[in-house]
């Protein structure tokens, strides 16, 4: 099934064209990966361990096996090749091995003719468990008579970057110590897909992911199969914003598929979904800023612990995130920044937009805004004052090339309207909205400011190239140009960007998708803020390399005059045209369909040496908020009344798009900074449903002011930047400034409770940094080590 | 293989028969609790009885001044038509979401009886009892405290269904608040329901998710009906009623909460929420008099 686009309009870059999967999502006929159905399929199901830490002195299968309609029961030793997997480091059994990490960790798998006797079996595995003590807490794991969560210890990486003496004296000093919780990506689709056993002896795996090739990479040694035996076809995606990047379902549907030589679907519960995916790290931060008294940054200390989790899955890269975005977006000519990622007992931490500098972002915000208020600076102005721009060196010693309006974002963001205070009220729109808990009582309005940025694609000397395909053929209703890319689309509209390229390029207006998977090269993955900047510039590549072909077949078709190099030609309206002279109608030079495939790749990065020097990011967006909230001084509920917002996109490619990813990353930030937040006791998840982890509903949301800072990116296509991350990285960040400024506390814990809105319970208080651990090197502990 | 029956009676003798042959069937209402249990796999029926399409439980009626709310009511007709009881009104307009309003209803908030079902204070600051019946034509009604009696507990008969429930109409302000951590769609942290029965010359407190089942205050309430037949209040409504009373007030009926510590709010805060909760719906309530009377 291809996906047509009907549009009357030219629909090419910079419009805000509909989306290709908009009316299907709206009237409820998408295909979810939840929805995927095969005849004679059976349901796949996980049993999951109950503690964060055991070892497995025996599994007994038979009961289960010997139960109505269960067709297979898999464990560890079933598994036929590679017995772990993971994104960076294989450290994660695909079915615990002896010993389970984390309460939730696979420990069998099961297929039946349907899902309620897949549970009902499950029930009847007998695994008897020998109960270890947990690593619960960052700050235990680095000590040393911390229980090993692996063998070799448990610092999973430790970065330290190192520019200039950050003793240098300075006028004034602030410190600050912060935390930030567990969030959820809470994509409303959970993990789903089926496996479709091949005759060929290997597998078709639909599923709902971000990166189709990082996955078949993963799962075919695991199965023992060459990688072109395994067969991904993205299936519909319900939301990712991180919790796809690792496999879930994956490998299980696989092997359950691959034994029963039957198809085999698999969809977790809600509740499952919690255990089934990474979340966004947990964080403890402490900083120390020094600046002179005109208000310029001197020094910058950030000691940064992030809770990894029991496995690495994208640990590695989030922390040397978090540790390159310590310092903000300001200029600063001395900082030692200290960054660990450790393993506990607790659920693995990965990918979440904002993707650690989310966390930075929260504790830079809060020192800038300690720093005007000893300084006696306007807090916007000092941020001005300090911006970085194009050509100033980062921490790292990277100089930043590319486009770089900071100062123009902030100003731009200042200056959005205040909203008015209104004259009537809904008392819904009181804090506590529809439960009627006020009249007006106690109001205070706040005020907070952040700035925030995010590197584009990834980082550290990596090629996360993207390939396209760009088929041009004469079909039944005309010139038809087919696209096949594997980029994901995860709610995020990069399909319909796709098509709108191809459009641009090619000058048609029928731009049909082939359906993404594995028989095109990788796009890379649907993540950091990357796949306008590079599927789109596959896409463009592509396109421009089959124009060239047809342009070419144009002349040795006798247009040679017409077509001389110096004359300016372009498609419209399927005619190509030379300069202003139609010269002749596409359709004639398509006897033959025009393909052509072309990978694009950003310009090169490098990883981080041992003092956390190098040239690790290809570039980079800003964005800035501006929160006004309410909050009740009685009762601490809060109401966000309004986020003025601007942010760096280089150029537009889709407006409306741009705007949706703005306001989505501000709902989730804002649902970080006032209620969302998996809580742990003992590694155990104590709100593993939506009934107690909450979301905001859109009676917690303001409306969204945003202006876009167009100062394209140089060399890249069109000069646009990614956007699906910045407001989300600073929404958290300011409304926990608005907070601070209504209420005059130190707020220094996210996601803020009402306890800590009216005093009853105090800030999170800190006895001082971890020491560094002794780590030599800035790769991973177990690469180094070369274990895994 | 079998995995469930399900019984569908068009009428409620139909349904009652059904129940005493079957006392194990889980009745189901609007299912926005059962389903949940459900799909939880913590609840695993082997019948459900379907009660929401019975015409005697989904209608309301006045009895010789008391009034009648079947069991089946849901929570969007209460919004859309029942304007003579606010704080009904107000408790049910917090309930989830639109959708859960079109189905859930108060009988099922009853069959459930969880301390933070929001109808629930209500019906205590009403002193409702609650109407239960078996086949045969056999009802009883209970006094709210006596029907719920522990968290998620009642003293339904396996025999039974319920009715609906009844309480005496009362003049006099009132309303139903409900803390949460979110602007909608919540569970409460705290939820208070205070009523005015300037009849009776009592003031009724009703707390919720502050104890393991729905509480009143009976301390406040006889404080503050003392308050102001000392002050004169309750013959005249402009009569002001000291802060300081009021302070008082709040305390005490912060004092009849039992809060515990869970994964939605602390305890310190739950006892805090009563008291602000108390001491504005007894501000409001008294403003109210008050308009009331100019007009
Ligand atoms: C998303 C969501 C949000 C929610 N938000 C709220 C909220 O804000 N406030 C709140 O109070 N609740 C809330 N609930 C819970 C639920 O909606 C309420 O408790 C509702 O009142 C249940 O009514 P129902 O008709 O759906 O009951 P059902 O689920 O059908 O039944 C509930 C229980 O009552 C029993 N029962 C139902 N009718 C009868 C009868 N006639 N005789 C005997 N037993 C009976 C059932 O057997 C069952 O045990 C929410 C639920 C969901 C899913």
């Amino acid at each position: 099934m291809s996906t047509k686009v009907a549009e009357r309009t030219r629909g090419g870059v910079g419009e805000s064209v509909r989306r290709v999967d908009g009316v299907p999502k709206v009237k409820g006929q998408f295909l979810y990966g939840s929805d995927l159905w095969a005849e004679e399929m059976l349901w796949g199901y996980t049993l999951r361990s109950p503690h964060p830490h055991a070892r497995i002195v025996s599994i007994d299968i038979s009961r289960a096996l010997s139960s109505t309609g269960v067709h297979a029961v898999l464990v560890a030793s079933d598994v036929p090749g590679r017995k772990t997997y993971g994104l960076e480091i294989p450290d994660q059994p695909v079915l615990a091995i002896d010993r389970v990490r984390y309460q939730g960790e696979a420990v069998a798998v099961l297929a039946a003719n349907d899902l309620e006797l897949a549970r009902r079996a499950a029930e009847r595995i007998t695994v008897a468990y020998e109960v270890l003590p947990a690593v619960a807490d960052m700050e235990q794991a680095l000590r040393s008579d911390a229980p090993n969560v692996h063998d070799f210890g448990n610092v999973l990486r430790h970065i330290r970057i190192a520019r200039g003496d950050y003793n240098t004296p300075a006028d004034v000093w602030v410190e600050g110590y912060y935390e930030t919780g567990m969030q959820d990506q809470a994509m409303l689709g959970p993990e789903s897909g089926l496996a479709i056993p091949a005759e060929d002896g290997g597998i078709d795996l639909y599923v709902a992911t971000q990166w189709l090739h990082v996955d078949r990479d993963q799962i075919a040694p695991c199965l023992d199969l060459p990688p072109d035996k395994v067969r991904l076809h993205l299936a519909g995606i319900g939301g990712a914003f991180g919790a796809r990047e690792d496999l879930s379902m994956h490998l299980h549907a696989c092997l359950l598929a691959l034994r029963t030589r039957k198809p085999v679907k698999m969809v977790y519960s809600r509740e499952e979904s919690f255990y089934g995916h990474v979340h966004r790290h947990p964080a403890r931060i402490w900083m120390r800023h020094g600046a002179t008294r005109g208000g310029m940054l001197t020094s910058v200390y950030a000691r940064i612990v992030i809770d990894g989790g029991a496995y690495a899955s994208s640990s590695t890269a989030v922390i040397a995130n978090a540790s390159t975005f310590a310092a903000g977006p300001y200029e600063v000519p001395n900082a030692l920044v200290e960054g660990t990622a450790v393993y506990t007992n607790n659920p693995p931490c990965g990918a979440m937009r904002g993707f650690g500098a989310v966390q930075a972002c929260v504790a830079h915000e809060a020192q800038m805004d300690k720093l005007a208020r000893a300084l006696r600076l306007d807090p916007v102005e000092l941020r001005v004052k300090n911006a970085v721009s194009t050509g100033s060196v980062l921490p790292t010693g990277q100089i930043i090339r590319g486009s770089a309006p900071v100062r123009e974002v902030i100003r731009r963001c200042a200056a959005i309207e205040l909203p008015p205070a209104p004259s009537e009220r809904d008392p819904l729109t009181y804090p506590g909205g529809a439960g009627n808990v006020s009249r007006g009582e106690r109001l205070r309005r706040g005020v907070g400011f952040a700035v925030g940025y995010k590197n584009i694609a990834y980082s550290g000397g990596f090629d996360d190239s993207a390939e396209c395909r760009v088929k041009l053929f004469s079909g039944p209703g005309g010139v038809i140009a087919e696209v096949h890319s594997a980029a994901a689309e995860v709610g995020q509209g990069v399909h319909t960007l796709l098509v709108q390229i191809a459009r641009e390029e090619l000058g048609i207006d029928t731009v049909v998708l082939h359906p993404a998977d594995t028989s095109v090269g990788s796009a890379g993955s649907s993540s950091a803020s990357r796949q306008t900047m590079m599927s789109g510039g596959a896409v463009q590549m592509a396109c421009r390399a089959v124009r060239d072909v047809l342009f070419e077949r144009a002349r040795r078709a006798g247009l040679d005059r017409e077509l001389a190099p110096d004359i300016p030609v372009a498609i419209r309206d399927g005619q190509i045209f030379a300069g202003a002279r139609r010269v002749g109608a596409l359709v004639e030079f398509l006897d033959e369909p025009i393909e052509q495939t072309r990978v694009y790749h950003h310009r090169k990065t490098t990883p981080l040496d041992r003092d956390g020097q190098g040239d690790p990011h290809v570039t980079f967006a800003f964005a800035a908020q501006r929160a006004v909230v309410e909050v009740d001084e009685d009762l601490g509920l809060v109401r966000v009344v309004q986020i003025a917002a601007a942010q760096d996109v280089g150029h537009a490619l889709n407006p409306q798009s741009v705007f949706g990813q703005i306001e989505g990353g501000t709902a989730q930030g804002l649902g970080f900074a006032l209620m969302e937040e998996i809580q742990l006791k003992d590694g155990r998840i104590r709100n593993p449903s939506f009934t107690d982890y909450l979301i905001p509903t859109i009676l917690d949301m303001p409306p969204v002011v945003s202006v876009l800072i167009e100062e394209p990116e140089p060399g890249v296509p069109y000069g646009a930047k990614g956007a699906g991350e910045p407001s989300a990285i600073v929404s958290t960040a300011a409304i926990l400034a608005a907070l601070r400024d209504a209420t005059g506390r130190e707020l220094n814990r996210v996601p803020v409770r009402p306890d800590d809105l009216i005093g009853l319970a105090p800030p999170v208080q800190s006895s001082g940094p971890p020491p560094a651990p002794n780590v030599p090197y800035p790769e991973p502990v177990p690469k180094a080590l070369g274990i895994l | 293989m079998r995995i469930m029956d399900v019984l569908l009676p068009r009428t409620l003798d139909e349904a009652l028969e059904m129940k005493a042959a079957a006392p194990a069937a889980m009745p189901i209402a609007g299912g926005t609790d059962v389903m949940v249990e459900l799909n939880f796999d913590r609840r695993r029926p082997a019948t459900i009885l379907d009660v929401s399409r019975l015409p005697e439980l989904r209608t309301w009626r006045k009895e010789d001044g008391a009034f009648f709310l079947g069991a089946g009511v849901t929570y969007a007709r209460i919004v859309n038509d029942l304007t003579m009881f606010p704080a009904l009104m107000q408790a049910s307009r917090t309930v989830g979401s639109p959708q859960i309003r079109n189905r859930g209803t108060v009988g099922g908030n009853l069959g459930t009886a969880s301390p933070a079902g929001d109808a629930l204070p209500v019906l205590a600051a009403y002193d409702a009892e609650v109407v239960l019946a078996r086949a045969g034509g056999v009802t009883r009604a209970l006094p709210w405290h006596q029907f719920m009696v522990g968290p998620k507990k009642t003293v339904i008969a396996p025999d039974e269904l319920i009715l609906g429930a009844r309480w005496k109409i009362a003049r006099g302000p009132g309303s139903f608040s409900k803390v949460g951590t979110r602007n909608a769609m919540v569970i409460a942290v705290a939820s208070l329901c205070l009523l005015f029965d300037e009849g009776g010359r009592t003031v009724r407190v009703a707390l919720g998710s502050v104890g393991p089942t729905i509480l009143r205050a009976p301390d406040a309430e006889q404080f503050l009906a003392r308050v102001l037949h000392d002050a004169g209040a309750w013959d005249n409504p402009r009569v002001p009623v000291p802060p300081a009373a009021i302070e008082e007030f709040a305390g005490r009926v912060a004092q009849a909460g039992r809060p515990i510590d869970d994964v939605r709010g602390t305890a310190a805060y739950r006892r805090h929420a009563c008291t602000v909760l108390a001491q504005r719906a007894l501000t409001w309530a008294l403003s109210d008099r008050k308009l009331k009377e100019t007009r």
